[in-house]
C-alpha cells in the first residue's frame, strides 16, 4: 500500500491524567488540519493514566509524522498507530427511533436481530443501545432510518490490539506497566 | 521555615543555576518581583519590550549552551513574549519562561490583563505548566529545566497566578528542592543504536564523494571535536547549514561553507554531486533542500537527529540514527576508517574556483559585503556576530570568517526580524568577555531599538552595524526578481537619523557613507567603552547572490552577473 494515499487511522494514546492533555494532543491533530470523526477517552488499567482512541482519516505519511509528534509531548506516555494491526475496536451508541403501536414489534425484532438493547419505551418512540464495531452500528443506523431516527448519540470508536498478532510473538499482558519499562515512548 | 510562591521561584532558580533575568514587571508578576531583592544572586535586566526580554534571553542561550530565562506579566506582557519563544522554538534554543497570571480565582472571568497563556504558547513550547498550588513550584521548576536543556532544547513556559506568587509553603527543615524527576512520558534516545552506527560508519567507508552536513546540534551537544574528528579522519568535506555556522572552523581546508538559497553555489553543488550525505543535527530545512524531490538525488543519506520526528520528515533517509550528535559520533569515529578522498576534495575546490560565490567585487561604492569583510578583519573571527533577518544577515553569513563554536546567533527558522537589538543584549551578557557585533538591517533595527535605552542602563557594550539601505532588503530582492520589480511597501522614505538617535540614547554613534570610513569607524567604535552604532549607509540595489529561488533546484541557480553588468 501507497503511504502517500489518504485511510482512516485508528490511533491510540496512553497519557498522563491531568487536565489540557487533551488539548495537547487534538491540537496537534489541527495543525495538520485532520477532522478527528471520533473521540474516546478514559480510565486505563492505571489510575494516573487515560487511554484515549482517535480516529481520523489523513494522509498515511502525515499521520505518521502526527504520531511522531504525539510521541514527543511531555504527558504522553505512548502513541501507537494500530490501523495496521489486529484489533478489537468497539462503539456504543444510543438511537432513538420513532415507533408506533404498528410497527413498534417490528422495530423490536429488528433490534433483536442487531443483537442490541431496548432500554427505553414510550408511546411514540424508543431507544436502542446497541454496540459493535463502525460498520454495524452503521448498518443498523441505516435500516431504523426507514422508521424516522429522532436522535442518535455514539460514543466513537475504541480500540485495543488483539492479544495474538500476525508475524509478532506473543507477549504476556500480565506485566504491569512501570515506568521503566516506558523507555519504548521515545521523546524529545 | 515558611516559603511563599516567589521565594520558591527564586530558590529554585539558583539551584539551576540560573544567574540573569530579563524581564518587565506588571501587576500579576509583581509579588516575584518584590521578592527578588532578597536573591542577590539573581540579576535582573529590566528591558523596555517583553520581546526584547524574550529574545534576549535566547541570545544568551546560544552563547552560553545554559537555559536563557525571561519573565513578564500576564495579558500583554504574556503575548509579547510570545515571537520570543516561537523564535526560540524553531531553532531548538532552551529558554526557561516565567509568567505572571491573573489569580486562580479570576481565570476563566476575562480579568484585567488575563490571556490564555499557556493555550497561546502551547504550540511554540516543548511543554507548558499553569502552576495552581505553590508546593508545585520547585518541581516544575525542576521539571522546566531539564525539558528545555535535555533531548531537543526548547523553550518551557511556567505560568504562574498571582495569589499563587503569594500563597506560603511549611518547609519544617529549610528549603528543599527535588533530586529527582518523574517524568514517564519524556526519554528522550541520547545514545544512538549501535547497529545504525555501525552501517552508517559502513556507508561512509565505501563512498567516495562524501559531505558533512552539520546543523545546529552540533553547536547544542558541543560535538565540534567529534565534528573534527570524523572529518579530519576520513577527509569529508563539512557544509554548514546557516544555524550549524560556527560548530566548524571556516579557516580549515575541509570547510565548503554554507548550502541552500544563499548559500555559496560550491557547497549546494557539493552536496548534488555527493554520493553520501552525512547530516549531522540539522533537519533539511527548505531553504537547504529547495524542492526535496530533487534534492540530492545522486547520494545515500545518513541522518543523525535527537529528535525521531526529524527522520523522514523532508527527505527520505537510508540510515537514520536518533541519538545526541555527540555520543553518536563518538562511537561512529572507531568504525570509520581512514581516507584521503584526493578526487572529490580536489574536485570540490575546482568547484569553488569555478563558482567564486563569495567574491566581493571592486568598487568605490560602500558595499555591505565589504563591511563584514572588514568587520571579519578587525575582529580576527573572534567576535560573536549577531544578525537580524534579512540580506545583511546573509551576507554576515556569508562574509564573516567563523572559526569559534557560538560566535554566530542568528534567528534562523523563524526568521524574526528585529532578533538584532536584544538578541545582542542577550549574546553579550551571556559573554562579557567577547566583542559582540550585531549585523542589524534598517527595518530590523527599527523593531526592537528601544532595547538601546536598556543597553546603555546596563552598560551592556554591544556595536552595531547598521547595513542602512532604507528598504526593507531581502523583500526588495524578491520583488525585483519576481514580482517585475514592483516595489510595493518595501521603502523606508523617511528613517530616523541614527546617529543623533544613538546620541539621544547615550551611546556612541557613527555615520560611514564611504568605503574608505569603514576600517576607522570599526575601530572607533571597539575602542569605545560601551555601546555604539555605526550608521553605514548602503547601496540600496545590492542583492544577495548566489540565490536558489524558493522552491528550485541549483539548476536555477542565479550568481552575481559579472561587473560590467551591474549598475556600479
Amino acid at each position: 500500500m501507497s503511504t502517500n494515499q489518504n485511510n482512516r487511522h485508528t490511533i491510540t494514546a496512553l497519557v498522563q491524567d491531568k487536565p489540557g492533555v487533551l488539548n495537547r494532543l487534538s491540537s496537534m491533530f489541527r495543525r495538520r488540519g485532520f477532522n478527528i470523526s471520533s473521540l474516546a477517552v478514559g480510565k486505563s488499567e492505571d489510575e494516573s493514566l487515560s487511554r484515549m482512541t482517535f480516529v481520523v482519516d489523513g494522509n498515511d505519511k502525515v499521520v505518521e509524522q502526527v504520531t511522531k509528534h504525539l510521541n514527543k509531548l511531555i504527558d504522553v506516555i505512548k502513541v501507537s498507530d494500530i490501523s495496521q494491526e489486529n484489533i478489537v475496536s468497539r462503539e456504543l451508541a444510543l438511537i432513538r427511533v420513532k415507533t408506533n403501536s404498528d410497527n413498534r414489534s417490528e422495530v423490536m425484532q429488528i433490534a433483536s436481530t442487531f443483537r442490541t438493547n431496548i432500554v427505553d419505551i414510550s408511546l411514540d418512540s424508543l431507544i436502542i443501545e446497541v454496540s459493535g464495531n463502525e460498520e454495524k452500528i452503521n448498518s443498523l443506523h441505516e435500516v431504523l432510518k426507514g422508521f424516522g431516527v429522532i436522535e442518535i448519540m455514539r460514543t466513537g470508536t475504541i480500540a485495543l490490539n488483539r492479544g495474538v498478532q500476525p508475524n509478532k510473538p506473543i507477549v504476556s499482558h500480565n506485566t504491569k506497566y512501570k515506568h521503566e519499562n516506558w523507555e519504548e515512548a521515545s521523546s524529545v | 521555615m515558611k516559603l511563599t510562591g516567589a521565594q520558591l521561584v527564586c530558590e529554585s532558580l539558583i539551584k539551576e543555576g540560573v544567574d540573569t533575568i530579563f524581564g518587565l514587571p506588571g501587576g500579576a508578576i509583581l509579588p516575584l518581583y518584590q521578592t527578588l531583592p532578597e536573591y542577590t544572586k539573581l540579576k535582573h535586566i529590566l528591558v523596555r519590550h517583553e520581546q526584547g526580554a524574550a529574545h534576549a534571553a535566547d541570545g544568551y542561550a546560544r552563547v552560553t549552551g545554559k537555559a536563557g530565562v525571561a519573565w513578564a506579566t500576564s495579558g500583554p506582557g504574556a503575548t509579547n513574549l510570545i515571537t520570543g519563544i516561537a523564535t526560540a522554538q524553531m531553532d531548538s534554543v532552551p529558554m526557561v519562561v516565567i509568567t505572571g497570571q491573573v489569580s486562580r480565582a479570576s481565570i476563566g472571568s476575562d480579568a484585567f490583563q488575563e490571556t490564555d497563556t499557556t493555550g497561546i504558547s502551547l504550540p511554540v513550547t516543548k511543554h507548558n505548566y499553569l502552576v495552581m498550588d505553590a508546593a508545585d513550584i520547585p518541581r516544575i521548576i525542576k521539571e522546566a529545566f531539564h525539558l528545555a536543556t535535555t533531548g531537543r532544547p526548547s523553550p518551557v513556559l511556567v505560568d504562574i497566578p498571582k495569589d499563587v506568587f503569594t500563597d506560603e509553603v511549611e518547609y519544617p527543615d529549610g528549603f528543599l528542592y527535588p533530586e529527582t524527576i518523574n517524568l514517564p512520558g519524556y526519554k528522550p534516545s541520547l545514545s544512538g543504536n549501535t547497529a545504525q552506527i555501525k552501517r552508517a560508519a559502513k556507508l561512509i567507508n565505501q563512498s567516495n564523494k562524501p559531505v558533512i552536513l552539520a546543523g545546529h546540534g552540533i553547536i547544542f551537544s558541543g560535538a565540534y571535536k567529534e565534528l573534527k574528528d570524523l572529518a579530519e579522519k576520513a577527509q569529508i568535506p563539512v557544509i554548514t547549514t546557516l544555524l550549524g555556522i560556527s560548530s566548524f572552523p571556516e579557516d580549515h581546508v575541509l570547510s565548503v561553507g554554507m548550502p541552500g538559497m544563499h548559500g555559496v553555489a560550491y557547497a549546494s553543488l557539493a552536496i548534488e554531486e555527493a554520493d553520501l550525505l552525512i547530516a549531522l543535527g540539522m533537519r533539511f530545512d527548505d531553504r537547504i533542500t529547495g524542492k526535496p524531490s530533487e534534492f540530492a538525488k545522486a547520494s545515500r543519506k545518513i541522518h543523525v537527529d535527537i529528535d525521531p520526528s526529524e527522520i523522514g520528515k523532508n527527505v527520505p533517509v537510508d540510515v537514520p540514527i536518533v541519538g545526541d550528535v555527540k555520543n553518536v559520533l563518538d562511537k561512529m569515529i572507531q568504525y570509520v576508517e581512514s581516507n584521503t578522498h584526493v578526487e572529490w576534495i580536489q574536485h570540490i575546490e575546482k568547484l569553488k574556483s569555478d563558482h567564486p560565490s563569495l567574491q566581493i567585487r571592486d568598487t568605490d561604492k560602500l558595499l555591505p559585503q565589504y563591511i563584514i569583510h572588514e568587520l571579519s578583519e578587525a575582529t580576527k573571527g573572534k567576535a560573536i556576530m549577531v544578525t537580524g533577518v534579512g540580506q545583511h544577515q546573509m551576507w554576515a553569513a556569508q562574509h564573516y570568517m567563523y572559526t569559534e563554536p557560538r560566535s554566530w546567533v542568528t534567528s534562523g527558522g523563524s526568521g524574526a526580524m528585529g532578533y538584532e537589538v536584544p538578541g545582542a543584549m542577550g549574546a553579550q551578557v551571556g559573554d562579557p568577555t567577547k566583542v559582540v557585533w550585531s549585523i542589524a538591517g534598517d527595518g530590523g533595527f527599527q523593531m526592537t531599538m528601544s532595547e538601546l535605552a536598556t543597553l546603555v542602563e546596563n552598560n551592556i557594550p554591544v556595536k552595531f552595524a547598521i547595513i542602512n539601505n532604507n528598504v526593507l532588503g531581502m523583500v526588495r530582492q524578491w520583488q525585483e526578481f519576481f514580482y517585475n520589480k514592483s516595489y510595493v511597501a518595501t521603502t523606508y522614505t523617511h528613517n530616523p537619523d541614527f546617529v543623533k538617535l544613538a546620541d539621544a540614547f547615550g551611546m556612541l554613534g557613527i555615520r560611514v557613507t564611504s568605503k574608505n570610513q569603514v576600517k576607522a569607524s570599526i575601530e572607533e567604535a571597539m575602542a569605545y567603552d560601551g555601546p555604539a552604532l555605526i550608521d553605514f549607509v548602503v547601496e540600496e540595489e545590492e542583492n544577495v547572490y548566489p540565490m536558489i529561488p524558493a522552491g528550485q533546484t541549483i539548476e536555477n541557480l542565479i550568481e552575481e552577473p559579472a561587473n560590467e553588468e551591474i549598475k556600479t
